[in-house]
């Protein structure tokens, strides 16, 4: 069942010579447990996608779906509280706030959240271990490595309930070994049932998710078939 | 285009052997789409029976029997070759079958690392290896995609006179 719905969902910014149409008649859903990467050149339309997505930007027209509320029709409030409860995000530069102690940058939503503080930073506390980060947890940001920062901001996205995990560049500046290693989180996170939408330049990203979909000029152009057997790698070609 | 349609191209750049023609085929296209030497005889064969090409009167079907292309055959190509530049045909399109083609096959190599504890140093190498070599051509898609676009906005000059290509040698490379 589709956690993320958009249907036919266009965004247009400015208006007469300086109009701009980031999207155009963008359809995409994203199942529970399922990876999807959105590939495209700079300008493309992927990080509008995203920040439609999570609800943090309105389409110009279309509707939207997440986890069977149509965003439209929630208030600013309500929508508020879908992103702290059932949408992470992971952005490029981490935004983590240097103040706070990994596990406390973890434990925020839950505390934003109304959620007692004791409960959230166990709760925190039980995510960066199962990301292997629990020697790391009283750690500030500006002591953590590129690597281990990305994979706390990725224990914020999925710490307590969350059901959806929106990624913006997610290795930008990470080598390709810690790139991989955030690639196998969220993926380890979609094993668990949620949805996740990770959008890349990055080809080498993009190849663990279950679906591929390319952007171009703001619209959908291609998407990639299911992936078949690993098996049939290591068979000889068909003959042309 | 087909195989078949490739090694009428080359062939119409002059007499060619079968194993030279693989090289050609595989040189100029960026190691995209591997040949095996079966493929490149058989299609040898076709457009031989169908009068496109004719080879040496020797009996030897070995790697240095040759080849060279017929009248009928030149008129083949040429058909094609205008309907290659026939308006209609989107330069992005097929650079894009082309790049989903390559995601396909790096999300089957992915797949194959996915499971960890289970992987071989030896062949998580041999993956890694396969993901950067497939990881460069979509790079140079995308860079070609992009000079494209630019270049229908703005065409590029001519550049004169013509330079003859640099020799580079074939690498050998991990071969799936």
């Amino acid at each position: 069942m589709s956690y993320l719905e958009m249907d036919d969902v266009s965004k247009v910014y400015g208006e007469g010579a300086t109009k701009v149409h980031a999207l155009t008649e963008i359809d995409l859903s994203v199942d529970a447990g399922a990876l999807v990467a959105v590939m495209g050149a700079s300008g493309s339309g992927k990080s509008t996608l995203l920040t439609i997505a999570g609800s943090l930007e309105e389409p110009t027209s279309g509707k939207v779906l997440v986890g069977g509320s149509r965003l439209s029709r929630l208030s600013r409030n309500e929508r508020a509280r879908l992103r702290r409860r059932s949408i992470g995000f992971v952005f490029q530069d981490y935004n983590l706030l240097a103040g706070l102690s990994a596990v406390e940058n973890v434990a925020l939503p839950l505390e934003l959240d109304g959620v007692p503080a004791k409960r959230a930073q166990s709760a925190a506390m039980t995510t960066l271990e199962e990301l292997g980060l629990a020697d790391r947890a009283a750690h500030f940001p500006d002591e953590l490595s590129g690597g281990e920062r990305q994979r706390v901001s990725i224990a914020r996205a999925v710490v307590g309930e969350r059901h959806l995990l929106l990624a913006d560049e997610p290795s930008g500046a990470l080598d390709s070994a810690n790139g991989e290693a955030v690639m196998r989180l969220i993926l380890a996170a979609c094993h668990r049932g949620v949805a996740a939408i990770v959008v890349t330049h990055d080809a080498q990203l993009a190849s663990w998710a279950d679906r591929v979909v390319f952007l171009r000029d703001g619209r959908v152009v291609d998407q990639t078939m299911p992936p078949s057997r690993p098996e049939s790698l290591l068979m000889p070609a068909p003959n042309q | 285009m087909s195989v078949r349609h490739a090694l009428l191209a080359l062939l119409s750049e002059g007499p060619k052997y079968g194993l030279q023609l693989r090289e050609e085929f595989e040189g100029r296209t960026g190691e995209v789409w591997p040949l095996n030497v079966g493929q490149v005889y058989t299609t040898l064969q076709r457009l031989e029976r169908d009068g496109l090409v004719e080879s040496d009167e020797s009996n030897d079907d070995g790697p240095q029997k040759g080849f060279r292309i017929t009248a009928e055959g030149e008129e083949e190509l040429i058909k094609i070759l205008v309907a290659l530049h026939l308006p209609g045909v989107d330069v992005h399109e097929v650079v894009q079958v082309h790049r989903r083609y390559m995601v396909e096959l790096m999300q089957q190599w992915t797949r194959l690392k996915e499971d960890e504890g289970h992987l071989d140093l030896g062949f998580a190498l041999v993956v890694d290896a396969e993901l950067f070599r497939l990881d460069s051509v979509i790079r140079w898609l995308d860079a070609a995609d992009g000079r494209i676009k630019r270049a229908t906005v703005e065409p590029l000059r001519p550049v004169a006179p013509t330079r003859p290509m640099p020799s580079v040698k074939r690498r050998s490379g991990v071969r799936r």
